[in-house]
């Protein structure tokens, strides 16, 4: 069915699928337009500014004492000690901290904005067990208030993806909470890939199982992935063929590009998985139809899996302390993320929650503070790498943003005291140099929807 | 020998310990009371209750000392909304007790009639500094939620130690979709419901029948409509805290605790005069509903100054079976946007034992239970975690099933 040949149209377009295969997440756009939802994000105007004599969490590992960090042209110039300050702006960093902006690698935001009514729950297509072919940045509201409080907890950079209750749920994107932008292709990270949402587990089994029809267990979802897989290599290799001249390509089929995408590795695959025995699973499916797993998401058991993580070289997508809310949540432990830092394999803190979004370090010093009483040597620099550079690595943006190397995207938080603490906050976020949010500072709500709503309003 | 030594050791350690007399030395004591925090302070546990505190109090013969070693040493923390022991797992189609389907029952549920003390959750929580919870059902087939109770997390068979504290009832966004979408009908549903229960049994048993509320809930509401217990009232919005206000004005007999608040501080005063305390988020600042549009991160801040009573728990519609343990975070980001320390840590312990009747609780002074937490660090930081945890004098195991877990896989110790 979905491999029939229908048009010249659909050839040509699928001629150019191929042909810009090689560009990022593109894969359907056409050779001689423009790409369809391209990023049109620039940033905020900067001017070079130097924090001076802070405590430095670099992103990379690193905790520096008394040191500077330099913007400018809003990438990051120079992180060290007695930096020229030529031409900049000077901040006192004496007594604060200075971390890379957190990086959520999975958040709803705009997708189940506040309010939360039926109207406004966007984020999942929950019409068909795979709906490969919808793309979450058409469902991101931008106005969306959860944004301005994501910023306000050091939230640089976030990868919005829809919701689990399908099989593939459709294609995430990786935004900058760009306050008061008024379309979603302002937010757009410049050149970040799409992901595809996959979830394992019961709640695609039980929306679905619920209406009688497949996949109703976990066998039902392994199933499903294998089959669209098999389906989706099979396109990928007409696709393929064409391009090279043999054979016709197959009509355009928007779910099938998704997941040629992710096969081509156009596209990166996060995947929702609570328990060890499913990750396993669908370590399996990835070998099976040779593609790459960016990251395991929610990831309770990845403890019981360290090793199996490393070795395949997938991030895990963690909570701190969630746990016990279903059965597939019920071997939860604090230490999971530390656990799983400590066998070498990638680590990442995500939130899941637009309240959890405004505080990840503090769900990364819980993780912290309690890998260490297990016995783990933690360092504060290590912790960081949880918050950013480790997520930018799912997302593979770890080239632009994530640390605080020179050359990079100047996303950077300046907070009031120690962030692996509970009344550390964030005083300065620049996202690209700009100085994006200030606490304090008194402005209107940058979001349409809460302009003369009473929130600001003195309490006397 | 040192088998024999292990023998008595485990043998004592099998023994209940309640009248077990504890002299906990040197402690940064958080009394929540007239005497403050005590530096290096001692507390001494007699018979399940707090014999003395304040600096170098002399050991009595044969009182097991435990040294704090200056570090912090408060009352347990008291979880002023929570549906621990309610479920084992609250999802996945497990069996919840917090949740009554149907209308069968709504009013009359009872909590502490369905609390099981052996959850899992209930160490997961108490090795966290939590000692006590208030514990409330979410009956859907009313604007009531049902009958509220006060236990302990000691995993004991008697842990419920207060039934029916509290009727829970939604007056709010929540309230106005059970009663066809509209507070306009809500109220006049809430003031049918309370006639009904006034006027239990005569109504029923003359066959008139109950307006709004069944025989059943009628029985269980009518002491909370005579003044007996008080309403758990969830609401958020300035609006309907006025409401409610103006409510209590006209049925001085009624008490109420308001659950939610988002919008209070809008309305601080009002409250404070009217004397209506407020269970309260401090991570409540989201416009995710239309009744909480003004929420905002220093609610508990602007509440304390203008002298409302409060405590502080999670949302309603935020409360879990596996999470109460959160209440020392929630406190420490209260502090972290304006609320002092000593009143922050007030908010998750003297705070709740107050508004709910529990006025043993929360406090390490003479005569008061002994829940007494020594913890390895600021117990609002989230970095710390108890050392050692005492409820009534008895020191509770620090094991979970999450720390069984922890053991069994941890790497430092793992074979592999």
């Amino acid at each position: 069915m979905r491999h029939r040949m229908r048009s010249a149209i659909a050839l040509v377009a699928m001629l150019s699928l191929a042909a810009c295969a090689t560009t990022g997440a593109d894969t359907e756009a056409e050779a001689d337009g423009p790409v369809p939802f391209a990023s049109t994000y620039t940033p905020r105007p900067s001017t070079a500014t130097l924090i001076r004599n802070a405590t430095v969490l670099d992103g990379n590992g690193a905790e520096l004492a008394n040191s500077d960090v330099l913007m400018r042209d809003g990438r990051i110039a120079a992180v060290g000690q007695n930096l020229n300050t030529e031409g900049a702006t000077v901040i006192d960093g004496a007594g604060r901290f200075v971390t890379p902006g957190i990086i959520d690698a999975h958040s709803h935001l705009g997708v189940y904005p506040s309010p939360s009514i039926t109207a406004t729950s966007d984020g999942n297509e929950l019409t068909q067990p795979n709906t490969a072919e919808v793309w979450a940045e058409h469902s991101v509201w931008p106005q969306d208030p959860g944004f301005l409080r994501a910023v306000a907890g050091g939230i640089t950079t976030l990868h919005v993806l829809p919701g689990s209750g399908n099989l593939f749920g459709g294609r995430g994107v990786t935004l900058r909470p760009v306050l008061g932008a008024t379309t979603v292709q302002e937010m757009k990270f410049p050149d970040a890939p799409q992901s595809l949402k996959m979830a394992c587990g019961e709640n695609p089994a039980r929306v679905y199982g619920s209406r009688n029809s497949s996949p109703a267990t976990g066998m039902g979802n392994v199933a499903g992935y294998r089959q669209a897989f098999a389906n989706a290599t099979r396109y990928a290799q007409r696709v393929e063929a064409a391009a090279n001249g043999e054979g016709e390509p197959p009509d355009r089929d928007l779910e099938m590009e998704t997941l040629a995408g992710v096969i081509n590795g156009d596209i990166i695959l996060q995947w929702h998985c609570y328990r060890a025995d499913e990750m396993a699973n669908a370590i399996q499916v990835a070998h099976e139809f040779d593609f790459e797993i960016a990251a395991f998401h929610h990831a309770v058991e990845s403890y019981k899996i360290a090793d199996l993580l490393r070795e395949e070289g997938i991030c895990s997508a963690m909570w701190a302390d969630w746990w016990g809310f279903k059965i597939e949540a019920y071997d939860g432990i604090r230490e999971n993320i530390a656990f799983v830092d400590a066998a070498g394999a990638c680590a990442i803190v995500h939130s899941d929650s637009e309240v959890g979004i405004q505080r990840l370090n503090q769900e990364a010093a819980k993780a912290m503070a309690d890998g260490r009483r297990a016995g783990l040597e933690i360092t504060r620099g290590q912790v960081w790498t949880w918050l950013s550079r480790n997520p930018a690595r799912a997302l593979h943006i770890d080239d632009e943003t994530g640390t605080l190397e020179a050359g990079r995207r100047a996303d950077v938080v300046i907070w009031s005291a120690d962030p692996l603490s509970s009344y550390a906050v964030a005083e300065r976020v620049f996202i690209d140099g700009a100085l994006m949010y200030e606490r304090g500072a008194t402005r209107d709500p940058p979001s349409d929807f809460e302009l003369g709503q009473t929130y600001l309003r003195s309490a006397r | 020998m040192r088998t024999l030594a292990a023998l008595l050791l485990a043998a004592a350690l099998a023994t209940p310990a309640a009248a077990e007399t504890i002299l906990i030395n040197n402690g940064r004591v958080v009394t929540n009371g007239a005497g403050g925090i005590i530096e290096n302070g001692d507390v001494l546990i007699v018979d399940g209750r707090i014999s003395a505190v304040g600096a170098n109090i002399a050991t009595p013969r044969g009182a097991r000392v435990v040294e704090a070693n200056g570090n912090f040493v408060t009352p347990g923390a008291f979880a002023a909304m929570s549906e621990v022991g309610l479920s084992e797992i609250s999802g996945s189609g497990a069996p919840n007790d917090a949740d009554v389907e149907g209308d069968l029952i709504s009013a009359a549920a009872d909590a502490g009639r369905a609390f099981n003390p052996s959850v899992t959750a209930i160490p997961v929580t108490r090795i966290e500094g939590v000692t006590r919870a208030a514990i409330a059902p979410s009956a859907g087939g009313s604007i009531f939620d049902g009958r509220g109770a006060l236990v302990s997390m000691n995993g004991a068979a008697d842990s419920v130690f207060r039934d029916r504290a509290f009727m829970v009832v939604e007056l709010g966004e929540a309230g106005a979709g059970r009663t066809g979408g509209s507070r306009a009908a809500l109220w006049p549903a809430f003031e049918a419901a309370l006639r009904d229960a006034r006027e239990y049994p005569n109504r029923y048993r003359s066959g008139q029948g109950g307006a709004v509320l069944n025989e059943i809930d009628a029985e269980a509401l009518q002491p909370f409509a005579r003044g007996q217990g008080f309403f758990l009232v969830h609401i958020e919005s300035a609006a309907d805290i006025r409401r409610l206000i103006r409510f209590k004005r006209a049925n001085t007999s009624l008490r109420f605790v308001i659950h939610g608040g988002a919008e209070a501080w809008q309305v601080a005063d009002e409250l404070a005069d009217a004397n209506i305390p407020v269970i309260v988020d401090p991570l409540s600042n989201l416009p995710d509903r239309f009744e909480r549009l003004s929420a905002r991160l220093d609610n508990a801040a602007l509440l304390h100054q203008a002298g409302v009573r409060f405590a502080i728990a999670s949302a309603p519609g935020s409360i879990d079976a596996h999470q109460a343990r959160l209440v020392l975070q929630l406190a420490g980001n209260a502090v972290a946007n304006g609320l002092p320390w000593d009143a922050a840590f007030a908010a998750i312990s003297r705070g709740p034992a107050e508004i709910f009747g529990a006025t043993n609780l929360g406090r390490i002074e003479r005569n008061y239970l002994a829940d007494v937490v020594i913890w390895d660090g600021d117990p609002l930081q989230v970095t710390s975690a108890p050392t050692a945890v005492f409820i009534e004098g008895e020191e509770q195991s620090l094991t979970s099933r999450q720390t069984q877990l922890r053991d069994r896989y941890n790497p430092r110790t793992r074979r592999r």
